[in-house]
C-alpha cells in the first residue's frame, strides 16, 4: 500500500499574502507553448465550465465532457439563493477577513485556513467577472448592485439574480465556454459519461468515457485531467440534488488511488417540502429566508385531528422558540433540522404521512399584512402551492429537512490537485473549503473561484515540466486496458438479468443511509448500516434488472452504473462517520452532544481531515490524516442559546 | 387516480416510431407528471419491457431537460410551467393523456421522448456571449445599470433552453429562444460593443436550423418562463438595423 | 489551429447531415461564417430580411387596397363621379408628365409589391416545412395561434387568384361580356349582375380581410416596431383595417347584385 504524505502545499508567510506569494512561486507556461497542452475537463457545472473556458482563453487545448445534453443543464443551474462576496457594498463592516472568518467558523473548524482565505479574496473578482459577462444581478434604483443577507450572516454580502442565481452564473460560464468552443480551443462532448480515470506511470493521463447515445466506449487523452463533477447527495436517493448528480466520477478516481476526504460531512437543509407519497422522486428546497417570518410548530397532542388553524396557541408547541429562546426559528440549519426530526420521530409529525412540521405565516401575516408577505415570499409560496396544491397564505406550510450538499469529496492540496499527480478536482467534488458545514451562498462562490481563478493559476506548475512531451496516445495499453474494464463493467450489469429495478436498490440504499447515517448518527446505527449496505450491494449484483442493450440510449443502464458506485461509496461514508467520534457541522453523533443537544466537537483528537485510501477491499480502507492548524481563527465552541 | 397514457415509442433516431397505450391505476394526484413516468417505467421493467426514455434532471423547472408534448401542448396544459412542475391533480381521474417528443428537424429524436437540442448550443456558439477574458473585468459597480433595464434583461435571461418554443411553433421556429438569449445581452450596457455582430451571427445560425416566425405567438404561450414575444420584435429590429449599418462601424451605439 | 490529441469530425456541420449524423457530434470545429455578400442579397437571404420585405410590400398593398376601395366606393355617387375619378387616375401628373405615366408607375410599383410579397411568402413557407419534416402525430391544441395566423397562406393564395380573375373581369374585360374600356361604372354594374361573380368578390374580400387581420398586426413585429405603450393599438389597427376592407369592398357586390342600389 502507498504511503501518502498528504502535503497540502500551503505556502507559508502571513495568510493575507499566501496566494500572491504562491502565484509568483508556481512555474509558468509561456503563451505560445500553451496550445501544446491538452487538458481534459469533466463536468460542466460552475466549476467545470468556468475552468474550461478560462483554460481555453489562456490558450490550452481543452476537452470538455458532460453527460448532459448541453453544458448549461449542469446541476449548478438549480442554485437559488445567491453568491457571497466580500465587496462590503453595504458598508456594514464586511471584509475579506470577515468572510474568511465566518466561513471557517461556519465550517465548524474543520477546513483549511489558507484555502478559505484565498476563497474570500477571490470572491471579489468573481462578482466583477460575472457582471462583465452580463449576469443580471439584482440592482437598486440607482443602478448599482443589490445585496441580501443570507444564512445567518451578520452582514449583507449575498449577490442574487431573482431566485435563479445559479442559473444566471452558470449561463455566464456556459457562454464563455461556448465562445471557446467556437474559437476551437475547447472540444465539447455532450451526452458522454466519464467512467474511469487512466493512469500512466502514476500520473493521470486521460479518461475513458461512454457515449450515452451510441454506447461507444472511448478514451480521451491529455496532459492533465480535471474533475468538476459535483456532489454525491443523491447517495441518499431523496435529496434536493438533480436526479443525475452522482458519485461515479470521483469514486472511480478514488478506486484509482485518489483519497476521499471527509465523506461523512453531509449538509441537511431544514426547509424542504416533505415527500407526498412513496413515489416521491426528489425533494424541493424552499429558501431559508422563510424562517425569518414563519414560525415552526407541531400540535402538542399526538395525531391531533383538528385543522391547523383550529389548534389554539395553547395546544401548539413552537419547539424551536422553546428550546432556543435567543435564536428561536433562526437557529442554524443543522440544529433546526435535528429538532424537527425529533418531533417527527416522536410521532408528532403533521401532514398525511406525518412527515413534516408546520411553518406558519399566520402571525406574520397578521402583523405585516398579506401584501408584505406576498412581496417577500410570493414566488416561494407559488412554488409551494404548485407542488403541494395547498395555499400557504391560508394553510401553514409543511416542511422537513432533506439532504442538500456534501462537504466531503476528493482530497486536494492548495493547488486543487488530488493525490494522483495530474488529477485536479474542483467545486463540490473536492472537499476543500467548507470544512464540516457550508454556509449559504458559498458553494457557487467556491465553484467559480476554483474554475476562474485557482486552477488556471496553479495548473501550469504541473504542466510546465511536461513541455515537449506528447499526451499518451489513446491506443496505448493503459487506455486499452481501461476501456476493456469499462466495457466489461457495462456488460456485467446487462448480464445480471435479475428481477428488481435499479431504482428499487437506490431507494433501499437511500433509506438505510437516511435512517442510520442521516441527521443523527450513532455507533449502533452506523454499524447497522455497515452490515446492511454490503448485503444490499451483493443483492444488487445478483438481482438487478437492466433491460435493453448497450448500443443505444439506455437510461436504466446509466443509472445502474451510478447506483453500483453509490453502493460502494455509501459504505465508506458510514465508515468515516463511525470513525469520527465527535459531532461537528454536518456530522452529528448522538454520543457527542451537550445536554441541550448541541454538537460537541473534539478538537484534541479530531481536528484533522480524514482522507481514505481505497485498498480494493471495501471493508478496510486506509485512513490518512491531514492535521488542521488554526493560527488565525481560534478554536471555539459555537452556541445558539 | 386512473390514467390512460398514449406514449410515443421510437427505438432510435432513424427508426420508425409509434404510440403505445398503457393503463395506470392508483396514482396519487399529488404525483408529478414525471413521477407518473417513473411508475410507468417500474411497471414496464417488472413486465420485462424496456422503460420509456425521457429527459429530466432538476425536476424543479430550471434545468430545461424535461420536454414532452402533452395532449398537443408543449409542457402540458398549465401555463408557465415545465413538464416536471406539472402535477396529476391538473388532470381528471381517468383522463386520456397523449405524450409525444418535440418535433423539429433541428431536434432529432434520440429515443422515445428524448431529442437532441444541440442546435441551441450552436446558436450561442455563434455569438451568444459577451467577450470578457477572465481577470480583465472592471470593478462590478463601475457601470450602473438602470433597474428597469437589468430587470428586462433578467426577464429574457430566465430562458431555460427547453425548446418548448420550437416545439409549439407551427413553423418550428426558434425565434423566442434566440430573441431571449440575444436580448438578455443586447439590452445591457456590457453587451453593446458586440451588439450588432451578435445579432447577425446568432440569427444567421438560427436560420440554418429552424423555421421562420409568422407571429403565431404559440411559443410565448408554451414557454415555462412566459418569455414575451416582444423580444422577437426587438431582435428583428436589431437585425434589420445591423444589416443596414455600415459593417465596419458595427459595434458603435444605437 | 493545431490540435493536440484530438481529431474532429465536422459531419454535423453539413446542412444535409441526417439525424444520426447530427447526434454523432463533437463540437469544436468553428462554425463557418457565411461569406459576406452585397447587403441586399445577404438581407434577402435571411428570413428576417424576407419578412421585412413582406411587411414593406404588405404596407404598399394595404395602401393600395384602401385607396382602391375609396375610389371604387364612388360608384354609389353615380356614373360621372367614378368615371371622372377613373379618368383623373389616367391624367394624373399631366401636363408635367404624359397621359397615364403616373398610373403606370403606380401599376409597376404595385406589381413589384405583389411579386416580392408572394415570392417571399413562398420561400418562407418552404423553409418552415423543412423545419418540421415530420408533423405531430397527435392532435395539436393551439392556445395563441388563431385561425387567421394559421391560414395566411391560403387567404393569400385566394387573394392572389382573385386579383387575376379581377383583372380579367374589370381591367381587361375578357370575363365580362359587355366590357367597355374606361367605363368602370357600367363595367361594374354589368359584371355584378352575375350573382356568381359577386359571390367570388365577396369570398375573396372576406379572405383578404382575414389575411389583413393577422398581417396588419404581424408586420409591426416584423419591422421591429414594438413598444409596450402602444402594442395594443397594433391589434386595434389590424382589426379595424380588416373590418373596413371587408365592409367596404363587400358592400359593392352585395348592394349592386341585390339591386339595393341601381343605376
Ligand atoms: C436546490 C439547490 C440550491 C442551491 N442553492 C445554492 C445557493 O443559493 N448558493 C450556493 O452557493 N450554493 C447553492 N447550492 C449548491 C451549489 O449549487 C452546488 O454546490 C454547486 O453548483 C456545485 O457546482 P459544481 O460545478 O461543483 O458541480 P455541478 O454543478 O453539480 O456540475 C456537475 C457536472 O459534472 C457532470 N458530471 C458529473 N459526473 C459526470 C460523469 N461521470 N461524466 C461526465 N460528466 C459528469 C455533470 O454533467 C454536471 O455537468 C444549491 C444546491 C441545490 C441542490
Ligand atoms: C392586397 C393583398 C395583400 C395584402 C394587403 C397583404 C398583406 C400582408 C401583410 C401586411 C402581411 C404581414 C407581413 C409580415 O408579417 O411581415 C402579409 C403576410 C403574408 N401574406 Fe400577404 N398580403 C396580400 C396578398 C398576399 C398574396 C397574394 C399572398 C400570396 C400567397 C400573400 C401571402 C402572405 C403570407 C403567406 C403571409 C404570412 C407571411 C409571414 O407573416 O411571414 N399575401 N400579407
Ligand atoms: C369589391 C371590390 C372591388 C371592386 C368593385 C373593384 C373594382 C375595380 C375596377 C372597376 C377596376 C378597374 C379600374 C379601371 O380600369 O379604371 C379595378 C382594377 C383593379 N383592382 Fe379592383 N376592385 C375591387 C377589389 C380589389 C381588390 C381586393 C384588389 C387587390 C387585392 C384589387 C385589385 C385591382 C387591381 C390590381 C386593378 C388594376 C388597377 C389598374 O389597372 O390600374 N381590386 N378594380
Ligand atoms: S424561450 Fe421559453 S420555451 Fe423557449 S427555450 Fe427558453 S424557456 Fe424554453
Ligand atoms: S410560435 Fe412561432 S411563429 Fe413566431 S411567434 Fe412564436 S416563433
Ligand atoms: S427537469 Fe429540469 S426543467 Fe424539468
Amino acid at each position: 500500500m502507498t504511503e501518502y504524505a498528504l502535503d497540502a502545499k500551503t505556502p507559508d508567510g502571513p495568510i493575507a499574502e499566501q496566494w500572491d506569494e504562491h502565484k509568483f512561486a508556481v512555474k509558468l507556461v509561456n503563451p505560445s507553448n500553451r496550445r501544446k497542452f491538452r487538458v481534459v475537463v469533466v463536468g460542466s457545472g460552475l466549476a467545470g465550465a468556468s475552468a474550461a473556458a478560462t483554460l481555453g482563453e489562456l490558450g490550452y487545448q481543452v476537452t470538455m465532457i458532460t453527460f448532459h445534453d448541453t453544458p448549461r443543464r449542469a446541476h449548478s443551474i438549480a442554485a437559488q439563493g445567491g453568491i457571497n462576496a466580500a465587496k462590503n457594498y453595504r458598508n456594514d463592516g464586511d471584509s475579506v477577513y470577515r468572510l474568511f472568518y465566518d466561513t471557517v467558523k461556519g465550517g465548524d473548524y474543520r477546513s483549511r485556513e489558507a484555502n478559505v482565505y484565498r476563497l474570500a479574496q477571490l470572491s471579489v473578482n468573481i462578482i466583477d467577472q460575472c457582471v462583465a459577462q452580463g449576469v443580471p444581478f439584482a440592482r437598486e434604483y440607482g443602478g448599482l448592485l443589490d445585496n441580501r443577507s443570507f444564512g445567518g450572516a451578520q452582514v449583507s454580502r449575498t449577490f442574487y439574480a431573482r431566485g435563479q442565481t445559479g442559473q444566471q452564473l452558470l449561463l455566464g460560464a456556459y457562454q464563455a465556454l461556448l465562445r471557446q468552443v467556437h474559437l476551437g480551443t475547447v472540444t465539447l462532448y455532450h451526452r458522454t459519461e466519464m467512467l474511469d480515470v487512466v493512469l500512466h506511470e502514476g500520473r493521470a493521463v486521460g479518461v475513458v468515457t461512454r457515449d450515452l447515445i451510441t454506447g461507444d466506449v472511448r478514451s480521451h487523452t491529455g496532459h492533465a485531467v480535471v474533475l468538476a463533477t459535483g456532489g454525491y447527495g443523491n447517495v441518499f436517493f431523496l435529496s434536493t440534488n438533480a436526479k443525475q448528480s452522482n458519485v461515479t466520477a470521483i469514486w472511480r478516481a478514488h478506486r484509482r488511488g485518489a483519497l476521499m476526504a471527509n465523506p461523512c460531512y453531509t449538509q441537511i437543509h431544514p426547509t424542504c417540502i416533505p415527500a407526498s407519497d412513496d413515489f416521491q422522486s426528489k425533494l424541493t428546497l424552499m429558501s431559508e429566508s422563510l424562517r425569518n417570518d414563519g414560525r415552526i410548530w407541531v400540535p402538542d397532542q399526538l395525531d391531533d385531528p383538528r385543522a391547523p388553524d383550529q389548534v389554539p396557541a395553547a395546544d401548539r408547541d413552537y419547539f424551536l422558540e422553546r428550546r432556543y429562546p435567543a435564536f428561536g426559528n433562526l437557529v442554524p440549519r443543522d440544529v433546526a433540522s435535528r429538532a424537527a426530526k425529533r418531533e417527527v420521530d416522536a410521532g408528532r409529525g403533521v401532514g398525511p404521512l406525518k412527515n413534516g412540521v408546520f411553518l406558519d405565516f399566520s402571525d406574520a401575516t397578521a402583523r405585516l399584512g398579506r401584501d408584505v408577505i406576498e412581496e417577500r415570499y410570493g414566488n416561494l409560496f407559488q412554488m409551494y402551492e404548485r407542488i403541494t396544491g395547498e395555499d400557504p397564505y391560508t394553510v401553514p406550510m409543511r416542511i422537513y429537512p432533506a439532504v442538500h450538499y456534501t462537504m466531503g469529496g476528493l482530497w486536494v492540496d492548495y493547488n486543487l490537485m488530488s493525490t494522483i499527480p495530474g488529477l485536479y478536482v474542483l467545486g463540490e467534488a473536492n472537499f476543500s473549503d467548507h470544512g464540516a458545514n457550508r454556509l449559504g451562498a458559498s458553494a457557487l462562490m467556491q465553484g467559480l473561484a476554483d474554475g476562474y481563478f485557482v486552477l488556471p493559476a496553479t495548473i501550469s506548475d504541473y504542466l510546465a515540466p511536461l513541455l515537449g512531451t506528447d499526451p499518451v496516445p489513446t491506443d496505448h495499453q493503459v487506455f486499452q486496458d481501461a476501456e476493456a474494464q469499462v466495457a466489461e463493467q457495462v456488460r456485467a450489469l446487462l448480464d445480471v438479468h435479475g428481477s428488481r429495478s435499479v431504482d428499487y436498490f437506490h431507494r433501499e440504499l437511500g433509506h438505510v443511509l437516511w435512517e442510520n447515517c442521516g441527521m443523527e448518527r450513532s455507533q449502533a446505527s452506523l454499524e447497522k448500516a455497515l452490515a446492511e449496505i454490503p448485503a444490499l450491494r451483493e443483492e444488487f449484483h445478483k438481482d438487478v434488472r437492466v433491460l435493453g442493450d448497450g448500443e443505444s440510449l439506455n437510461q436504466s443502464l446509466e443509472k445502474a452504473g451510478r447506483v453500483a458506485d453509490f453502493l460502494e461509496f455509501g459504505e465508506l461514508l458510514c465508515r468515516d462517520a463511525l470513525h469520527r467520534e465527535e459531532s461537528c457541522g454536518g456530522h452529528f453523533r448522538v454520543e457527542h452532544q451537550t445536554e441541550d443537544g448541541e454538537a460537541l466537537r473534539d478538537d484534541e483528537h479530531f481536528a484533522y481531515v480524514g482522507a481514505w485510501e481505497y485498498t480494493g477491499d471495501d471493508a478496510h480502507p486506509n485512513l490518512h490524516k491531514e492535521a488542521l492548524e488554526f493560527e488565525t481563527v481560534h478554536l471555539a465552541q459555537r452556541s445558539y442559546k | 387516480m386512473k390514467v390512460t397514457l398514449r406514449v410515443w415509442r421510437q427505438p432510435g433516431p432513424n427508426a420508425r416510431g409509434a404510440f403505445e397505450t398503457h393503463e395506470l391505476d392508483d396514482l396519487s394526484p399529488d404525483m408529478s407528471f414525471l413521477e407518473m413516468f417513473d411508475v410507468l417505467n417500474e411497471q414496464l421493467i417488472a413486465e420485462g419491457k424496456e422503460p420509456v426514455a425521457f429527459d429530466h434532471d432538476c425536476r424543479e423547472g430550471i434545468c430545461g431537460s424535461c420536454a414532452m408534448m402533452i395532449n398537443g401542448r408543449a409542457h402540458g396544459p398549465e401555463r408557465g410551467t415545465a413538464t416536471c412542475q406539472l402535477h396529476l391533480r391538473k388532470f381528471a381521474d381517468g383522463a386520456h393523456i397523449t405524450v409525444e417528443p418535440w418535433r423539429a428537424a433541428a431536434f432529432p429524436i434520440i429515443r422515445d421522448l428524448c431529442v437532441d437540442r444541440a442546435a441551441f448550443d450552436r446558436i450561442i456558439e455563434a455569438g451568444g456571449y459577451i467577450t470578457v477574458t477572465t481577470g480583465s473585468a472592471p470593478e462590478a459597480n463601475l457601470t450602473p445599470v438602470p433597474k428597469a433595464v437589468s430587470d428586462a434583461a433578467m426577464d429574457a435571461a430566465a430562458c431555460i433552453g427547453c425548446g418548448a418554443c420550437v416545439a409549439a411553433c407551427p413553423n418550428g421556429a426558434a425565434q423566442l429562444f434566440t430573441a431571449a438569449k440575444l436580448q438578455h445581452l443586447n439590452l445591457l450596457p456590457q453587451g453593446q460593443p458586440e451588439r450588432w455582430e451578435r445579432v447577425v451571427h446568432m440569427v444567421d445560425e438560427m436560420e440554418r436550423w429552424f423555421g421562420s416566425c409568422t407571429m403565431h405567438g404559440e411559443c410565448e404561450a408554451a414557454c415555462p418562463k412566459e418569455i414575451s414575444i416582444d423580444f422577437i420584435a426587438l431582435m428583428n429590429r436589431d437585425y434589420i438595423k445591423a444589416q443596414f449599418k455600415q459593417r465596419r462601424l458595427a459595434g458603435q451605439h444605437a | 489551429m493545431s490540435k493536440v490529441g484530438e481529431t474532429l469530425s465536422t459531419e454535423d456541420q453539413r446542412e444535409d447531415a441526417d439525424a444520426a449524423e447530427r447526434l454523432a457530434r463533437s463540437t469544436g470545429a468553428p462554425i463557418p461564417r457565411s461569406r459576406p455578400v452585397p447587403f441586399p442579397i445577404q438581407f434577402w437571404r435571411s428570413a428576417i430580411g424576407k419578412k421585412w420585405a413582406m411587411a414593406v410590400s404588405g404596407i404598399a398593398l394595404l395602401g393600395f387596397v384602401l385607396v382602391h376601395m375609396i375610389g371604387n366606393l364612388k360608384v354609389f355617387l353615380g356614373k360621372t363621379e367614378i368615371n371622372t375619378y377613373a379618368h383623373w387616375l389616367r391624367t394624373l401628373g399631366q401636363p408635367a408628365l404624359p397621359y397615364t405615366v403616373v398610373l403606370w408607375a403606380l401599376r409597376v410599383g404595385l406589381t413589384i409589391a405583389f411579386v416580392v410579397h408572394i415570392v417571399a411568402a413562398a420561400q418562407l413557407t418552404r423553409m418552415n416545412h423543412r423545419a418540421r419534416p415530420q408533423r405531430y402525430q397527435s392532435k395539436r391544441d393551439y392556445v395563441a395561434a388563431n385561425y387567421a395566423s394559421r391560414t395566411m397562406r391560403w387567404t393569400g393564395i385566394i387573394v392572389g387568384l382573385f386579383v387575376i380573375f379581377h383583372l380579367l373581369d374589370l381591367t381587361w374585360g375578357q370575363l365580362s361580356p359587355h366590357f367597355v374600356r374606361g367605363d368602370p361604372y357600367d363595367n361594374m354594374y354589368l359584371s355584378f349582375q352575375r350573382v356568381w361573380v359577386a359571390g367570388v368578390y365577396i369570398v375573396a374580400n372576406i379572405a383578404l380581410g382575414i389575411h389583413i387581420f393577422h398581417g396588419a398586426w404581424s408586420m409591426f413585429q416584423s419591422l421591429g416596431w414594438n413598444n409596450p405603450r402602444y402594442n395594443r393599438w397594433r391589434r386595434y389597427f389590424a382589426t379595424g383595417f380588416a373590418g373596413l376592407i371587408i365592409v367596404g369592398n363587400c358592400s359593392m357586390p352585395l348592394l349592386i347584385t341585390t339591386g339595393a342600389v341601381s343605376r
